[in-house]
């Protein structure tokens, strides 16, 4: 398979992942006990945690698959598209407000991914 | 207040460390346990086989490190400043592939490296937390 299929599977499973996971824990409120056990109750009891390691598992797997085919190098910098994807939606659905120096940081940061799979 | 923040920025900038870490030597564990040991095909078979290799074994207990500290840092800083931030990890897994993969590092990778460490700096003196 091409790599870009896994590539494609990886940056939808990825922002899915992290825009649920941001979601569900902003409403949890700030984490002050940091205890594995603790952290992992929250992590099973809650739905929207429950699918975002669902779909990070299945971001792994296409990783995995990627990484057969393809270098390190080039299968960490493709996955690139999701930080611009993630911070769109961050906007839109989380309410963040992305100053002016987080959207040039975070162009910056994708340009600088992009460079890195040449 | 000046007090409060400063300790949530510190906090921030502990999280972000370990999250980092644990995502890059994670990474570098599972590459090196994919190159030398058993073959994935793709079939659910080869892919429990893969899983006991022990680089991919310490690779997903590291990985496993990094969801439940980066769900810690998601419950009080926005991802809009996580994502940006914790991308230097693009930077260390290069110069990982580099020294430890025989990965080579053209100028135009240099090149990409400082535009991250530059865009990383750049979220990271920004406020984790936006809203009220």
């Amino acid at each position: 398979m091409s790599p870009w299929v896994y590539v494609a599977i990886i940056v939808v499973s990825t922002v899915a992942s992290d825009v649920l996971q941001s979601w569900e824990m902003k409403r949890q409120g700030e984490v002050m006990d940091f205890g594995i056990g603790r952290l992992l109750r929250t992590l099973l009891s809650k739905t929207p945690l429950v699918a975002s390691v669902v779909f990070l598992a299945i971001s792994f797997y296409a990783f995995l698959a990627l990484l057969q085919v393809a270098d390190l190098s080039f299968a960490v910098p493709a996955t690139a598209l999701s930080l611009v994807a993630e911070t769109i939606l961050a906007r839109l659905l989380l309410k963040e407000t992305v100053t002016p120096a987080r959207w040039a940081g975070t162009a910056l940061v994708a340009l600088g991914v992009y460079l890195l799979a040449h | 207040m000046p007090v409060s923040n400063s300790r949530l920025v510190r906090k921030t900038r502990w999280f972000a460390a370990i999250v980092v870490a644990t995502n890059v030597l994670g990474n570098f564990a599972l590459s090196w346990g994919m190159k030398h040991g058993a073959a994935f095909d793709g079939s659910p078979l080869s892919f429990v086989l893969v899983v006991f290799d022990p680089w991919v074994l310490a690779g997903i207990a590291l990985l496993a490190g990094w969801v439940l500290s980066r769900m810690a840092l998601l419950s009080w800083a926005d991802l809009s400043y996580v994502i940006p931030v914790t991308s230097i990890g693009f930077v260390l897994n290069a110069i990982m592939g580099a020294l430890f993969l025989q990965e080579t590092i053209s100028p135009l990778r240099w090149l990409g490296t400082f535009c991250i460490v530059g865009g990383t700096v750049l979220v990271g003196l920004t406020a984790p937390k936006t809203e009220p």
